[in-house]
């Protein structure tokens, strides 16, 4: 085997935390890891939020990123050791051998100058290529990374193309110098599944013609193993398993591994529909104000009471409108709302108490959802002291059985929202929801923003609350994973409408329709191969076979 | 505590417990009375006299220590009322937006703009100039400064998941705008207060320099330099004193401010 391109040994790296109320202190987030990267190949960095997976990334070009610095090891590049570098060599390092595509392309391109001076840059500064050779490389880059329009693409502003399209530019950009290594840090992370398939295709193809290495970070071990030749699994700072990709899926040798790969084996036996649903919304249209379009055309929906509806579709799909105008914030059009036998108010000031404590929300960012400045036992105690006037020691009572039944201690009633993990806030948000013993709740994406191991902890949470309160809920969410694991019924929304509904087994048995099919097909599962085949598929089917 | 308090800040810190305490004991620390003429018109400085005697004859460390006390008196008093009314109309615009947002908006700009000062004199020029009115006129005049902020803090706020929830659970505005709002509106609040107070001290110090502030035989810092503004002609320097208490008075505040709005941002995560 040839020397490898990256050779990392040892690596530590720290951060100055800033805790409140107390001293700030340095801790240590990254303790010695080792790997090589030989030239070509593809390295999955793989691990939940406070791995240590990015600033690992990071540290291959000698960067560490807000308030983290490199405290110790070796990190070789190129046969040198980057960490002992002079700042001309590392500034030659960056963006010349090394580039970088982030987790945001929308947030990562400045708004005022043109895609094409953007993705030429690092090219020209180097002094690799001449502006007009850097054009026509990064032209030929937007053709091979399937852009519409690539000889005309790059004169357009970051905004006027759509997410998935800039985070191929942001691979051209990366790709422009010719480096020998690219860190990808989730770069299809924010994209919808749809959406996905092409990035990763296009960054696949993109890193086997150009023979570029790459570090490949994300925390979707599902997408890891398409791209990835080795995956190295991170946790909390440590490497907990290093191997080829096969290895790490078909047998993984830890149980961190092995709980990673088995994540959303949730099995949920459905439900069958009731005469009386606890909501019946009937052929809802709206649309926001001061727009000239609709939103929601014609929706209709039944929940049944004790289970779950998933409303499933990607951005824009009018999902989350769909919660806001059954929660009253956004008055429908036309159309209305059935809930618990009793017809809704379209709008928030019409409704009774009684109808807000029965219908409750559930947010997809746990920690806006929470006043900062209240402690736990407050924001679960208000629904209790508001809808029941319970107050004192019966509230104290209460707000700890609540506790008991999201799993946290009662020491948790005086903690402040900012001292919670992303999953024990949204535990709290449940809590909150559950006070109010509600007759259905609204869950909008709720675990969205978490770790995959935690965002299991949650649906298992809810499943087994649905099962003690008998609540019904609405799942929004855009994961087909998920709402395999939990749902009883389906709807499946795009651009407005409900393409198809029924139960389960009705909606994920063909034949589909082709949206249906389209997002069924998209979700990646865990083998390898997935990728190819998904899209030889769709060339078969676009060639009319 | 103190060992991580930042030089300036116990700087700050020391000077306005100094004025803030002089202020409230005054009639004990001064050595005389506050209108008694005790010796010669502008007399030196000498050891009964430590800062001298004024254009009267009166003991002008005396008249400083009640200048300052009733300059910081009706400064303090001047910014809680334009604190209350100008973040409570303010969160009251965000939280019910809409006509309501527009009309007390457009109101504020139309006071705003109008030169305070101006305003202010105009405004006094026909009312009786009496220690409430003068407090119930600044504080009135510079709640609109603090309504903008408030309001643009709020409507950030406001847009948050929390405050929908509390919506959704039937809150009415009035626990919206005290706690859900006002809690996560305290710090930028809190730093703009000591601003605020501040542009008190010389708003009333101008008021009274120009004649339309505070009455003698009644002392305050403006109408100390307005009594001893012509003995700077004769190379006499009682005028200083107060605005040298002005100035470092101001920077104190400041000061204490900036430690403030540093430590209640690292509170919420930031590095200040």
């Amino acid at each position: 085997m040839s020397d490898p391109l990256v050779k990392v040994r040892n690596l530590k790296i720290g951060a100055t935390v800033y805790p409140p109320g107390e001293r700030p202190r340095d801790i240590e987030i990254v303790h010695g890891v080792d790997f090589d990267l030989a030239p070509g190949k593809v390295l999955g960095l793989i691990g939940e939020s406070g791995a240590g997976k990015s600033t690992i990334g990071l540290a291959t070009m000698a960067y560490g990123r807000g308030g983290v610095t490199i405290t110790g090891g070796e990190v070789w590049v190129n046969g040198r050791d980057i960490l002992k570098s002079g700042l001309r060599d590392v500034r030659n390092l960056r963006g010349g051998e090394v580039t970088y595509v982030s987790q945001s392309a929308a947030a990562s391109f400045n708004p005022a100058k043109k895609i094409m001076e953007q993705v030429i840059e690092a090219s020209v500064e180097h002094g690799k290529y001449s502006r007009s050779q850097a054009e026509e490389r990064a032209r030929a880059l937007f053709a091979k990374l399937g852009l519409p329009d690539p000889d005309n693409i790059g004169n357009r502003y970051p905004h006027q193309v759509s997410g998935g399209q800039l985070q191929r530019c942001m691979t051209a950009l990366a790709l422009c110098p010719e480096p020998d290594l690219v860190v990808f840090d989730e770069p299809t992370t924010a994209l919808d599944v749809t959406t996905q398939i092409d990035v990763l295709m296009a960054i696949k193809d993109a890193i086997r013609d150009t023979g570029v290495a790459a570090l490949y970070i994300t925390h979707d071990l599902a997408v890891v193993a398409q791209v990835s030749d080795e995956i190295m699994v991170l946790k909390m700072g440590d490497m907990v398993e290093h191997g080829q990709t096969d290895q790490i899926i078909n047998a993984p040798r830890e149980d961190y591994t092995k709980a990673l790969v088995s994540v959303r084996s949730i099995e949920h036996e459905e439900k069958k529909p009731t005469p009386d649903p606890v909501l019946r919304v009937q052929d809802i249209t709206a649309r926001y104000s001061g727009t000239k379009f609709d939103v929601l055309h014609n929706v209709s929906v039944d929940l049944h009471p004790g289970q779950t509806l998933a409303v499933v579709g990607e951005s824009g799909s009018g999902k989350s409108t769909l919660a806001r105008v059954i929660t009253g914030l956004l008055p429908p059009r036309a159309g209305n709302i059935d809930f618990a036998g009793r017809s809704l108010s379209p709008d928030l000031a019409g409704r009774t108490r009684e109808d807000l404590r029965e219908l409750q929300m559930i947010y997809q960012m746990a920690d806006v959802a929470m006043n900062p400045r209240q402690t736990v036992g407050t924001i679960i105690g208000r629904p209790l002291e508001f809808y029941f006037g319970i107050r004192g020691s019966e509230k104290r009572k209460r707000i700890i059985e609540l506790l008991d039944e999201i799993e946290l201690g009662k020491e948790f009633m005086d903690r402040y929202p900012a001292e919670l993990s992303g999953g024990q806030k949204q535990r709290v948000c449940i809590a909150r929801s559950l006070a109010a013993k509600p007759k259905m709740i609204i869950c909008d994406e709720v675990t969205s923003a978490l770790d995959p191991l935690v965002a299991d902890g949650i649906l298992k949470l809810l499943l087994d609350l649905q099962k003690i309160e008998d609540v019904a809920y609405l799942f929004i969410t855009h994961d087909l994973a998920t709402v395999r694991a939990i749902s009883d019924s389906i709807a499946v929304m795009y651009q407005g409408k409900v393409v198809r509904y029924g139960t389960k087994s009705e909606v994920l048995s063909p034949p589909f329709d082709d949206y249906t099919d389209l997002l069924l097909s998209s979700v990646p599962e865990m083998r390898l191969g997935w990728l190819e085949e998904v899209v030889a598929h769709r060339k078969m089917e676009s060639a009319g076979n | 505590m103190i060992a991580n308090t930042p030089v300036s800040a116990l700087i700050g810190l020391f000077l306005m417990a100094l004025y803030f305490l002089m202020a409230i004991f005054a009639p004990l620390i001064a050595p005389y009375g506050m209108a008694e003429v005790v010796g010669g018109v502008w007399e030196p400085a000498s050891a009964n006299h430590l800062l001298g005697t004024d254009n009267i004859g009166r003991d002008l460390l005396t008249r400083m220590i009640y200048g300052g006390r009733t300059t910081i008196f009706i400064a303090t008093a001047a910014t809680l009322v334009s604190f209350t009314t100008g973040s409570v109309l303010g969160f009251f615009a965000a939280v019910a937006g809409g006509w309501v947002d527009q009309v007390l908006s457009r109101f504020v700009d139309l006071i705003m703009s109008i030169p305070t000062l101006i305003f202010a004199l105009v405004v006094l020029s026909v009312m009786p100039v009496t220690i409430p009115v003068l407090i119930v006129v600044m504080g009135l005049l510079d709640s609109t400064r603090v309504y903008r902020l408030a309001r643009a803090v709020a409507v950030d706020i406001e847009v948050m998941d929390f405050v929908e929830a509390a919506r959704l659970r039937g809150e009415k505005t009035r626990w919206i705008i005290f706690r859900e709002i006002l809690p996560n509106a305290l710090s930028p609040l809190v730093a703009e207060m000591g601003l605020r107070f501040i542009f008190m001290v010389l708003f009333v110090s101008t008021l009274s320099f120009l004649g339309l502030g505070v009455q003698p035989p009644a002392a305050d810092w403006g109408g100390i330099v307005k009594e001893n503004k012509d003995g700077i002609v004769y190379g006499i320097g009682a005028a200083l004193w107060p605005a040298v208490a002005i100035a470092t008075l101001a920077i104190s505040v400041n000061l204490v401010a900036d430690w403030v709005l540093n430590r209640t941002t690292s509170l919420k995560g930031g590095r200040g």
